[in-house]
C-alpha cells in the first residue's frame, strides 16, 4: 500500500527564542530539529501552522516571519486559552510540534505595482508583519506602503523594535496609534477606524490588508468602504477555532468553505460570497 | 476455475460462513444485544445475528472509530542537563487488519461514500481512515421492508444501491441471492457456503422489482434554498425543541465532524481523534470566548445546512445524508429534518 503523508504528524522543533512582546502576547521562533527538512520549509506570506504541546494540545498561528527570511519561523501567541498558556511557558532550548504550512495566502503576486496599506489592530499585526517584511524585502515591487497600527495601550503595540525601525525608513510610512492619551505618548490617539478616517487615503491603484479584533475589522470594512475602496481592494484574514488544520474535522467552515483549509486570507469580495456567520 | 458472480447463499449457512471468514478477517454484524437494540459487533460463534431490521447504530465506527489514536508521544529528561527535554513523537499504525461488514445496508454503505469524499478524495487525504476504508469489504442486504423513517430514495441513494457495497443480497426464499460488485465481493463468493445460484436468478429479479420506497422529498435546489434562509428567523423556529443533546450526530452514518485531544500521563501521552458534534456549544467555542454558532439555532442551521447546502456544493451534488432516518427515529424531541427540509422549500 502506498504510503500516504500523515497530515497530522507534527515536525519537531526546537524554541530558539522567546519576546516578550506584551503582558500577553510573545513571539517564539523556532526551528525545526531535522536541518534538512528546515531548509526545505517552503511557506508564502499569510500561511498558518498549528504549534503543538504535547499533553496539551494544539492551536493555530500564522507564520509571521516572512518567506524571505528563513534563519527560523516565528509565531506570535496571545494568551488566552489553555494551549497558549502552556505556549507562554515554554522557553529556549524547549521542544514544540509544528505542523504546517497550511492555508491559503496573501494574493502578493497580484499587488505588485500597487500600492499598500496595511491596517492592524493588536496581535491583528502578525499576519500584517508577515507581509509587510515579505514587501520590504522585494521593495521594487510594491508601490508606496503604509502601515497603521494601533492598540489599547503603547505596552499593547507588537514588535516595538522593529516599529522605530519601520519609522525611520524613507521607503514606507508608519501611523501609530492608541485608544487613549498616556503620559509620554507623542503620536497619534483614536480607535483605528477613525483614524484611517482621518487619513483619508485615496483607494486609487491600492490594495488594504486589514487584520485585527472583529469589531476593529467590522468598522475599518465601514470606513474603507466610506472612502471608495472596492470589495476587491479589500484584503483580511479570518481566525475560527480549529482542530486538524486541513478541512477535515469540521468546525472552521463559514458556508462551504473551511477557513483552515480555503482560508484564512479572504478578500471582502470573497467574504461577501460567503453566509454571514463570523 | 473462474467463480461467478451471481450465487445464493442459504440463511442456515451464515453462522459458518462468518466463522470461517473470522480465520481470516475481522467480521462483524448485526447482534441482537437487547430486545431493542441490534448493533455491529464482532462475530463470535453463538451470538444472535439480526438480518432483517435497521441496526440501531450504522456501522460507522467500524471504519471511523468513535476514538483513536493519532500519535503518541513522550518526553525525556536529560539526566545530565534536567533543563533539556527531548521529544519523541510517534505515529499510530495505519495498517488495518482485513476486515468485513456482514449485513450492512445500502444506507451504510452511502454513508461511507460521503465520508470517502471528504477522507479520501483529498487535497488532504486521512491516512487511518483509508487504511481501514481499503482494508474493508461490504456486505450489503437490499432492504425488502424500509420503515417509515427511512427516506434513502430522497436522497440519491435507495434500498437496491449498490454503490459502495463490495456484495450486495436479495432477501429469497431460505436465502439470499448474492451479486458481487468488486473484486472484493468476488474473493467472498469463493466460500463454499456461496452455491449455485440457478433457477433464483429470477425470484431474485423479482424480489428486487418488488422492492418499492418512493421517493417523499423534492430537494431540487434545495441547497440554493437553504442558503436564501441563512439569515431569517426559520431556524430559530425549526430548532425551538432541541436539545443540543447530538444523538443526531453520534448515530449518522454521514456525520464525521472530530476533535482532536491529548491525553497525558506524565511525562508521555497520545493524541486522539474522538467524534464530535457540531450540536454543541464547545464546538465552535474559541478561547477568546468568541462563538460564531453561539445558539442551537445556528447549530442546527450548520448540521442541515452541511448536508443538504455545502457537501453536494461541494461535491458534485453529492447529499451528505443518507437517509436512514436514525436522526429521526432517535431524536428524544421528534425533530424530524424531512418535515424541515419540507417547511424549508415552502418557508416565506
Amino acid at each position: 500500500m502506498a504510503s500516504i503523508p500523515n497530515p497530522y504528524l507534527p515536525q519537531i522543533g526546537t524554541v530558539v527564542k522567546v519576546i516578550q512582546e506584551t503582558s500577553n502576547i510573545k513571539s517564539l521562533q523556532v526551528v525545526l530539529n531535522d536541518q534538512e527538512r528546515m531548509n526545505s520549509f517552503r511557506f508564502e506570506p499569510g500561511q498558518v501552522a498549528q504549534l503543538s504541546v504535547f499533553g496539551v494540545g494544539e492551536a493555530t498561528f500564522v507564520i509571521n516571519s516572512p518567506p524571505t527570511r528563513t534563519e527560523h519561523l516565528q509565531f506570535s501567541v496571545m494568551r488566552a486559552g489553555e494551549v497558549t498558556a502552556r505556549i507562554h511557558q515554554l522557553k529556549e532550548g524547549d521542544p514544540i510540534g509544528v505542523r504546517g504550512p497550511l492555508g491559503n495566502w496573501f494574493p502578493y503576486e497580484e499587488m505588485k505595482g500597487k500600492d499598500i496599506l496595511f491596517i492592524g489592530g493588536g496581535i491583528g499585526m502578525a499576519p500584517l508583519r508577515t507581509l509587510l517584511l515579505f514587501m520590504l524585502d522585494n521593495r521594487s515591487d510594491y508601490g508606496k506602503i503604509t502601515l497603521l497600527y494601533g492598540a489599547r495601550t503603547p505596552d499593547d503595540l507588537c514588535y516595538k523594535e522593529e516599529l522605530q525601525q519601520w519609522g525611520q525608513r524613507d521607503d514606507m510610512e508608519l501611523i501609530l496609534t492608541v485608544d487613549r492619551e498616556f503620559p509620554g505618548w507623542e503620536k497619534k490617539v483614536g480607535l483605528v477606524p477613525n483614524v484611517l478616517r482621518e487619513l483619508a487615503p485615496s483607494p486609487k491603484d491600492k490594495v488594504a490588508i486589514t487584520c485585527g479584533p472583529p469589531i476593529m475589522i467590522r468598522f475599518t470594512l465601514q470606513a474603507l468602504a466610506e472612502l471608495g475602496f472596492g470589495d476587491e481592494q479589500v484584503v483580511t484574514t479570518l481566525e475560527r477555532r480549529m482542530k486538524c488544520g486541513v478541512g477535515l474535522c469540521g468546525r472552521c467552515n463559514i458556508g462551504t468553505k473551511y477557513v483552515c483549509a480555503d482560508g484564512p486570507v479572504f478578500t471582502l469580495a470573497q467574504l461577501k460570497e460567503l453566509p454571514p456567520e463570523l | 476455475m473462474v467463480t461467478p458472480e451471481v450465487r445464493f447463499l442459504a440463511a442456515e449457512k451464515i453462522p459458518t460462513l462468518l466463522k470461517r471468514l473470522g480465520e481470516r478477517y475481522r467480521v462483524f454484524a448485526p447482534v441482537k444485544v437487547s430486545e431493542t437494540t441490534v448493533l455491529f459487533q464482532e462475530y463470535r460463534e453463538g451470538v444472535q445475528i439480526v438480518l432483517d431490521r435497521q441496526t440501531t447504530a450504522p456501522a460507522k465506527e467500524i471504519i471511523f472509530p468513535q476514538t483513536e489514536r493519532l500519535l503518541s508521544y513522550t518526553y525525556r529528561k536529560d539526566p545530565e542537563d534536567p533543563q533539556k527535554i527531548e521529544l519523541q513523537v510517534e505515529e499510530a499504525p495505519q495498517s488495518a487488519p482485513r476486515t468485513i461488514i456482514f449485513g450492512a445496508r445500502p444506507c451504510d454503505a452511502r454513508g461511507f461514500r460521503v465520508f470517502d469524499s471528504v477522507f479520501t478524495a483529498g487535497p488532504y487525504e486521512d491516512p487511518y481512515y483509508s487504511s481501514r476504508r481499503q482494508q474493508t469489504t461490504i456486505v450489503t442486504i437490499f432492504c425488502t421492508q424500509p420503515q417509515n423513517t427511512c427516506f434513502c430514495t430522497s436522497v440519491g441513494t435507495g434500498p437496491t444501491d449498490t454503490e459502495g457495497s463490495d456484495l450486495v443480497l436479495t432477501p429469497i426464499t431460505e436465502g439470499y441471492l448474492a451479486e458481487a460488485i468488486t473484486e472484493k465481493g468476488k474473493e467472498l463468493l469463493q466460500d463454499e457456503a456461496f452455491v449455485s445460484a440457478q433457477e433464483r436468478v429470477e425470484e431474485a429479479q423479482r424480489a428486487k422489482e418488488g422492492i418499492k420506497l418512493e421517493s417523499e422529498l423534492d430537494l431540487e435546489g434545495i441547497p440554493q434554498r437553504l442558503m436564501e434562509l441563512f439569515s431569517t428567523d426559520f431556524w430559530e423556529r425549526v430548532s425551538a425543541k432541541c436539545i443540543s443533546c447530538g444523538a443526531c450526530t453520534y448515530l449518522c452514518p454521514t456525520c464525521y465532524c472530530f476533535n482532536i485531544t491529548d491525553e497525558a500521563a506524565g511525562l508521555e501521552g497520545e493524541r486522539v481523534r474522538t467524534w464530535d458534534s457540531c450540536m454543541f456549544y464547545q464546538y465552535t467555542l474559541e478561547a477568546s470566548g468568541h462563538n460564531p454558532r453561539p445558539t442551537k439555532a445556528e447549530r442546527y442551521r450548520n448540521r442541515v445546512g452541511h448536508k443538504f447546502s455545502y457537501h453536494p456544493i461541494n461535491y458534485e451534488g453529492m447529499i451528505g445524508c443518507c437517509g436512514c432516518g436514525r436522526c429521526i427515529k432517535s431524536c428524544p424531541v421528534s425533530l424530524d429534518i424531512r418535515q424541515v427540509l419540507r417547511e424549508a422549500k415552502a418557508y416565506g
